[in-house]
């Protein structure tokens, strides 16, 4: 399903559409879109998974953040077609078995959240930093996360957040190689 | 923010590209990571009838360093210059200019060759591609040919690759020896880009004086330019506090510095100052 405002911007038979296929969180999605459909709406709209947010739709405030194969991007700045054939995470694939990401965990343990909106780009931003920097400084968490923009809770929370999963994921990783 | 319809084909070679140019002419536009382009086209600043994506040809990023120059594929994305070994050994100040660029997703989409070819009047990599005498390769339906940097950033937003051309590869000649780079920038806070961003970067001779030397700097005014009276006051003296400060006051003689409600002229014009002279303190050090 487009979305409406997609639907009825074009006299019908103008559409010109395009068949793309996206894996998201496992699950293939396929549909025929229009060349100008955003990422974020075939996540949304397409494959109606609402937990990736869309906020200033101008590539600065990282709600709509997700992994396309790996990658932290804004899906807000991708058209969908650019995506053909991709991986998608979004927030709704970090949970595993019922057990919350060590993350989400966190937010919520910390508190780094008010309102939410921005939790979700928030969590898969963190994510990719700490992919890549294991046990990442304050500094760098806050660098890192210059991407994402938060209007409640003035960052400390969040910074602690991910401090806190930082710990928790290497703990995890210290069980499984048996420290 | 829906951009206006377009058509969308991909390419899948680097040959298919430049002939679906050719193809369409001024109907289209490359997209490649498309962190320029997307948000002009949903903004209606850009309506491209067509748009090529050459975003999956991988045949096109890569770093490497060969005959004493780095070699650095178009479609090669700022984290990967940002955390390639070889660039920050060869070119810290472009590794530097990498790293500063937006946040962390944008830096995984954006690629140095959309960059340039945008030529952005605050984009970060201008001041080290003139600081470092880099040439941009460009491919079109007549061949191949190496622009210098100095020639190929013409005006705000423009550029000198003809209609038909691809950016194909940056090339920068490595300096080997005593030699040092830094790029440092004053940054709009809330777009990340360059009120004045300065690239710098030196050579001293066995004798500890500058032998060769050179600033770029970015943001200040309608394209990237090099600070030639800085460089000349410096060229073959022994750095020293007193030298590089006196030197940086020429840094942006006779540009007319942008104005705008980030900063005003003088403003920019007093950063292009004192940030010439941090990043040549820092390339100094750098260079032992």
């Amino acid at each position: 399903m487009l979305p409406v405002s997609l639907q009825t911007s074009f006299p019908k038979g103008m559409l010109m559409t395009q068949r793309v296929r996206i894996t998201i969180n496992g699950k293939l999605f396929e549909s025929d879109v229009e060349p100008r459909l955003l990422l974020t709406d075939f996540i949304r709209g397409v494959a109606g998974l609402t937990g990736t947010h869309v906020g200033c739709e101008t590539s600065i405030c990282g709600a709509c953040t997700i992994l396309a194969n790996g990658l932290a991007v804004k899906s807000c700045t991708m058209f969908a077609v650019q995506a053909d054939g991709s991986d998608l995470v979004t927030i709704e694939g970090m949970a595993k078995d019922g057990q919350l990401h060590p993350l989400q965990q966190s937010f919520w343990e910390e508190h780094g959240l008010q309102c939410g909106y921005c939790t979700t780009g928030m969590i898969m931003c963190a994510h990719q930093l700490l992919a890549r920097n294991a046990t990442p400084t304050e500094a760098e968490i806050r660098d890192g996360l210059t991407g994402n923009l938060c209007r409640c809770t003035g960052y400390q929370n969040i910074v602690k957040a991910v401090q806190s999963a930082s710990g928790k994921m290497r703990q995890t990783q210290n069980v499984a190689a048996g420290d | 923010m829906i951009a206006q319809h377009f058509e969308y084909t991909v390419a899948t070679s680097l040959g298919e590209a430049v002939s679906l140019l050719q193809k369409y002419g001024d109907r289209a536009k490359l997209l490649a990571g498309g962190h320029s382009l997307v948000p002009m086209m949903k903004l209606r600043l850009a309506s491209p009838e067509v748009l090529i994506d050459i975003g999956r040809l991988s045949e096109l990023s890569y770093v490497m360093e060969e005959n004493g120059a780095l070699r650095i594929g178009a479609l090669t994305t700022h984290h990967s210059i940002e955390s390639s070994e070889v660039v920050g050994r060869g070119c810290r100040s472009l590794a530097e200019a990498a790293g500063e660029i937006g946040d962390i997703q944008v830096r995984n989409k954006g690629t140095i060759g959309g960059s340039v070819a945008h030529a952005d009047p605050a984009a970060d990599y201008p001041a080290t591609l003139l600081a470092f005498d880099a040439t941009i390769v460009t491919l079109g339906p007549r061949g191949e040919r190496s622009i210098h940097a100095s020639d190929f950033f013409v005006d705000m937003l423009t550029t000198a690759l003809e209609p038909g051309e691809i950016v194909r590869e940056i090339r920068i000649p490595v300096h080997s020896g005593r030699s040092g780079s830094a790029y440092l920038k004053f940054a709009q806070k809330a777009s990340g880009f360059a009120i004045c961003g300065v690239s710098a970067v030196v050579d001293l001779d066995g004798a500890g004086a500058i032998s060769k030397v050179a600033v770029g700097i970015t943001g200040v005014g309608n394209k990237a330019f090099r600070g030639a009276g800085t460089e000349t006051a410096l060229r073959g003296q022994q750095p020293s506090p007193g030298l590089l400060r006196s030197a940086c006051e020429k840094a942006a003689a006779g540009v007319v510095a942008l104005d705008d409600i980030h900063a005003s002229a003088g403003y920019r014009l007093d950063l292009a100052r004192i940030y010439a002279r941090r990043a040549l303190e820092k390339a100094v050090e750098r260079a032992g």
